[in-house]
């Protein structure tokens, strides 16, 4: 009798997580967690907006102030918006790192997380929304750049298909910028390490080959560190599409550069997580 | 007038402390203006071959300009943020409490920017040099360019404080960030103003902080400086957003703190 009064009480219909109104499958748990995440950065455009519109003024200016660089000899593109433009997708890739990772810590602090080892959800659940909802603002703020190409008739080399590799490209940079705030966010628990976190990661964007081609760079010590920070390489790639062309090997080293950041970050993501929840 | 300096004294050196003891709160004021200088000196030292540049000091030290004057107005900027969380907790209420003369407050908050911006610039020019900055202006010519960077700070937490004053809500840091950030950008950042093409030449020609940029390049490179202009931009910023501050001060007073 108690069983059956057990088996037949309707589960909790109210509440964003619950397993039982969806099913239990991990893409059900993500597809929640994500939209959650999603709504929550979504609620708050003084958190999201800065994002989207800081790069556009600073692209603006930029692409009018430096525009003396098209007369440097070798300079690779007739306009410097054209060659600019892929720093906003970078900076919006970047912006997934704070997304990512500030969101986990408020789950962290506020000890959702340690609530969600009690459910039947999986705890990596959260971490994949978490990551997802990051890339869903990336990609709604990369559509916003890519009309802002077309308005400003971008000399896309590469065509439509071009521009589906680029918001490709752009999206798999958000994801590995989002797994690594993810990993930090796990491992220390506190939104101050990621706020020290970004300070690296915007100067790894400036220290590349965002602003010049690595031919055109005077400085011996300034190229010798676009070399070996990978975000030259991923820039390179994204940019190649727009003014060269189809680069085969520009485009492969930016996938190779994209996929050892990515396995890092979800690897750190893992194993933090692991010993999150065995302290949890 | 006694009380009002050892306010603002006292609340100086809180605001100093804070800042030094917090690396939170130390590390971006002087990470950002160092990565915008080896970024931009670093990866555009061609633009000094372009026709039309003809600035006798490297191109890193065209770029230091920039970067002294991004440093001295946008450490306004982080007490902008600081006035904003002194809001939140409370301390603010209990600070307009305790001071009779509130004016004393934004004038601690002015002074210890002031500092601030002073041992920023010193950490800026140290890593200037290893990047190749030049100093051909006299000693007189490189004190008339402190002395007008540091004005900048003034006058940066002079806006800040004016918009925090009024908000009480560091979600509405945007408000205060990007006007500063589009007066430092609207400006002959990376090549001189005849070079600028477009809209930006017009709005450099009109934005004060060009004036305060070239004068002050020309000081460090030790040319005849156009320091008067300059030098009347400080003075009618200074005069307008003080007003905009204190006004902002008696907002809040209005608001209860």
């Amino acid at each position: 009798m108690t069983t059956s009064t057990t088996s037949t009480a309707a589960p909790p219909t109210t509440g964003i997580i619950n397993p039982h109104a969806t099913g239990t499958s991990l893409a059900n748990q993500v597809g929640l967690l994500a939209r959650r995440s999603v709504r929550s950065s979504l609620s708050s455009p003084a958190g999201y907006m800065p994002g989207i519109v800081m790069p556009l003024i600073l692209l603006t200016i930029n692409s009018s102030g430096l525009s003396a660089a098209t007369r440097i000899p070798g300079f690779p593109a007739d306009r410097y918006l054209d060659f600019a433009i892929v720093i906003t997708f970078m900076q919006s890739a970047l912006f997934a790192t704070s997304s990512a990772g500030l969101g986990l810590v408020r789950d962290i602090e506020s000890g959702f997380l340690d609530r969600l080892a009690l459910t039947p959800m999986r705890a990596g659940a959260l971490v994949v929304a978490q990551i997802s909802g990051a890339i869903a603002i990336a990609l709604g703020a990369s559509l916003v750049y890519i009309s802002i190409m077309f308005i400003t008739q971008v000399d896309f080399h590469t065509g439509p298909l071009g521009v589906l590799a680029l918001l490709g490209l752009s999206m798999w940079t958000a994801f590995s910028f989002a797994t690594i705030g993810a990993w930090i966010a796990l491992r220390s628990g506190e939104s101050e390490a990621l706020q020290g976190i970004f300070p690296l990661l915007f100067a790894t964007l400036f220290l590349s080959t965002t602003n010049m081609p690595r031919d055109l760079i005077q400085a011996d010590w300034f190229r010798a560190i676009t070399r070996v920070n990978p975000v030259s390489y991923m820039v390179d790639a994204m940019r190649s599409l727009i003014i060269t062309g189809w680069d085969g090997r520009v485009l492969l080293e930016g996938a190779g550069v994209l996929l050892a950041v990515s396995l890092i970050g979800v690897a750190g993501c893992a194993r933090s997580l692991r010993r999150r929840m065995a302290k949890a | 007038m006694n009380e009002t300096f050892l306010a603002s004294r006292a609340i100086a050196w809180r605001h100093l402390y804070k800042w030094i003891s917090v690396p939170a709160n130390f590390m971006p004021t002087f990470i950002f203006p160092l990565i915008f200088f080896t970024g931009f000196a670093g990866a555009l030292g061609k633009l000094g071959d372009v026709r039309g540049f003809d600035y006798p000091a490297s191109y890193a030290s065209w770029m230091f300009v920039f970067s002294l004057l991004q440093t001295c107005l946008f450490g306004g900027l982080a007490t902008g943020f600081t006035i904003a969380g002194d809001f939140q907790t409370g301390f603010m209420r209990r600070l307009m409490l305790a001071v009779g003369h509130r004016n004393a407050i934004l004038f601690g908050y002015m002074l210890s920017t002031f500092v601030r911006a002073a041992l920023m610039s010193a950490i800026v020019t140290g890593v200037a040099f290893i990047a190749g900055l030049q100093m051909l202006g006299g000693p007189l010519q490189i004190g008339g360019m402190y002395v007008l960077a540091l004005s900048l700070s003034l006058v940066g937490t002079m806006w800040a404080a004016g918009v925090m004053f009024r908000a009480r809500d560091p979600q509405l840091g945007p408000a205060m960030q990007i006007p500063m950030f589009l007066a430092v950008f609207m400006a002959p950042v990376f090549v001189p103003l005849d070079v600028l093409q477009g809209w930006l030449h017009g709005a450099a020609s009109i934005n004060p902080v060009s004036y305060i940029m070239t004068a002050n390049r020309q000081l460090l490179a030790g040319q005849a400086a156009d320091v008067l202009p300059a030098v009347l931009a400080v003075a009618g910023l200074f005069v307008v957003l003080l007003a905009w501050a204190l006004t902002g001060v008696r907002s809040a007073e209005r608001a209860g703190g």
